[in-house]
């Protein structure tokens, strides 16, 4: 015989932060940001490892002099907007839903070329921890290749007004020629088929020239440029074959760049390293010196430990230089400017959102990568691996290899995001990086947990702050990222 | 809502749908859940395993499914006959199906005799 216990309240799932003299709490299971005030607080410190019924949890609440109306509203409150649950034991988890099997693709990633005229000692192409096989295939993208990847994007690009092609390589300049004829087809093709069409490249900007800067400008091309700061920093693993320090060179080419390309903002890319952690004085230097727009930060992809891995002692480093500039980003933003260290930028676009990510990023799904030879791959990370190939731009999407993947990858599929409370945002983190680490791309990237753990928390007290002191920034700021 | 404010697009959304639930239910309506079937944690409550008295019920194995168990899942009907309050899903055995279980006389032996129904 069954005996019925009456039902019981017990807190929702949420990280909670104190930020501009508020209280807050990020809602895990909705990606959701609330302002809370005492009484709300008050209902957490009851359920603080308790659980109370209905009528105990309102006689508390009464006892300390609320109105009975009023405690009432205030529980109601909290379940409507499930911060607090009623019933018997945890309620089944929330997971995100997986994206629909025909999600319409957004962007294709164009590795132009597998060469580069760089060395760089890390790289994830060429280097150690390399997954690429490109013995015995093309070296450069064809124009019909090219073409048949704007077509394919064109025709899975269901239902979107604008579609996103970003090249990369190896070193994408060296195949400018392709870039050019690309632009010029894909821009009639969208144009025909009534979409709009944005573009963007990377690259390590040793082969800009006055002509080139001219077009990508004409073209409103987003240009992402590789590199590691000042001279001794750049040169340290950004280096021709022959070892020969590439700053020299770049750096005239750089200030052309800037100074001419008017039309999309001009970012730096990090990679940092064993030796290139100063990330204050790689800021200052980018920033300020050079005059790039945006300047991001990441640690190098590695699989075992290699020379060139960040330790701990180094991550630990990082992440308190990426506080420095945190404050500095917040105390911008609290003047109405644009600070430019866009690790902070970029996540708190995803906090204006409250994304809740089933996967930790498009790969495979609005965005893939194409090869030089035409293979389709989750994104430009796994450009010429066999094992990852995921279709051809001529036979088109291999749904199947592409449902692996992102069964694998749903966060759901991931044990140990399951009691963290930053998985809206992660989702378990890099495909590619879990897979260098972990030899699985469904692998949760459990080596830099805390670390993003710490840097949500950085992010989500510079948005309360903000939500408090300047809420008109958040508002300007989601306008000029398309958010709102 | 009085007490939360929302200050990202998607506690704007739960906000809204709050509103609606407000605007939906009187504010007078019982906030104590009403007792459920199966309620005990973790729901829905399924008795685990096989019990001393050969009673077949709403089982599942010692791994929580129905591939595990000492007979077919199909007979755990056969403790909702008579006994069951939850007399929806089983043999009527006042109108329709009274002599469902007129060739089992003991359930532990009898148990295959027990057939399905089809209304």
């Amino acid at each position: 015989m069954t005996v019925m216990q009456a039902p019981t309240y017990r807190r929702a799932e949420y990280h909670s932060f104190d930020a501009g003299g508020s209280d807050f709490v990020y809602l895990v299971s909705a990606g959701a940001i609330f302002e809370i005030d005492a009484d709300v607080r008050a209902v957490f410190d009851r359920l603080d490892g308790q659980e109370l019924t209905h009528a105990m949890l309102v006689r508390e609440l009464v006892s300390e002099g609320r109105a009975q109306e009023e405690a009432d509203g205030l529980v109601r409150e909290l379940r409507q907007a499930r911060l607090i649950h009623l019933g018997h034991g945890m309620p089944v988890a929330e997971v995100p839903q997986a994206p629909p099997a025909d999600f319409p693709l957004q962007a294709l990633v164009l590795n132009v070329t597998n060469q580069c005229n760089l060395a760089c000692t890390y790289c994830y192409e060429f280097g150690a921890d390399k997954i690429a096989t490109p013995a015995g295939k093309p070296k450069y993208m064809t124009l019909d290749t090219a073409k048949a990847s704007v077509d394919l994007l064109i025709a899975e690009a269901v239902g979107r007004k604008a579609v996103h092609i970003t090249f990369f390589g190896g070193e994408t300049l060296m195949n400018f020629k392709l870039l050019r004829d690309v632009v010029e087809y894909a821009n009639a093709a969208t144009a025909a088929a009534g979409k709009a069409i944005t573009y963007s490249l990377t690259t390590n900007a040793t082969l800009l020239t006055p002509e080139i800067v001219t077009f990508l400008s004409d073209n409103r091309v987003g240009v992402t440029v590789s590199m590691d700061g000042p001279p001794e920093l750049q040169d340290k693993h950004r280096v021709y074959k022959n070892g020969k320090g590439s700053y020299a060179v770049i750096e005239p080419r750089l200030r052309t760049l800037i100074a001419h390309h008017k039309t999309r903002a001009i970012t730096a890319r990090v990679t940092l390293t064993e030796g290139v952690t100063d990330v204050v004085r790689i800021f200052r230097h980018l920033k300020d010196d050079l005059g790039f727009h945006e300047v991001g930060f990441a640690p190098v992809t590695t699989g075992e430990e290699r020379a060139y891995s960040l330790d701990g002692n180094g991550m630990d480093s990082v992440l308190a230089q990426f506080n420095l500039l945190a404050e500095e980003w917040l105390e911008y933003a609290l003047r109405g400017e644009s600070h430019g260290f866009t690790n902070v930028s970029e996540t708190i676009s995803e906090l204006i959102s409250g994304v809740n990510k089933s996967h930790p990023c498009g790969a495979g799904l609005g965005l893939m990568g194409v090869s030089p030879s035409g293979d389709l791959s989750p994104c430009h990370r796994f450009t010429d691996a066999d094992t990852h190939s995921m279709g051809h731009v001529s036979s088109g999407i291999d749904r199947a290899k592409q449902g692996e993947f992102l069964a694998k990858g749903h966060v759901e599929a991931k044990y140990d995001c399951q009691s963290c409370w930053a998985r809206p945002l992660c989702a378990g983190g890099c495909h590619h990086e879990a897979f260098v680490r972990y030899g699985d791309t469904g692998h949760a990237n459990l080596h830099y947990c805390d670390w993003i753990r710490q840097w949500t928390d950085t992010c989500l007290r510079i948005y309360g702050v903000l939500s408090v002191r300047n809420p008109g920034f958040l508002e300007r700021f989601a306008e000029r990222k398309g958010l709102s | 809502m009085k007490h939360l404010r929302a200050i990202n697009k998607k506690a704007q959304r739960i906000d809204e749908a709050v509103t609606q639930m407000e605007a939906a239910v009187s504010p007078d309506a019982d906030m104590e859940e009403d007792v459920v079937a199966l309620q005990q944690a973790p729901r829905p409550h399924v008795p685990m395993g096989c019990s001393l008295s050969f009673s077949p019920g709403w089982e599942v194995d010692a791994g929580g499914g129905t591939a595990g168990l000492c007979q077919p899942v199909e007979r755990d009907i056969y403790d909702c006959y008579v006994t069951c309050f939850w007399p929806v899903q089983v043999p009527d055995h006042v109108n329709y199906s009274p002599d469902w279980a007129s060739n089992c006389a003991t359930a532990t032996k009898d148990w295959r005799s027990l057939d399905l129904v089809f209304p």
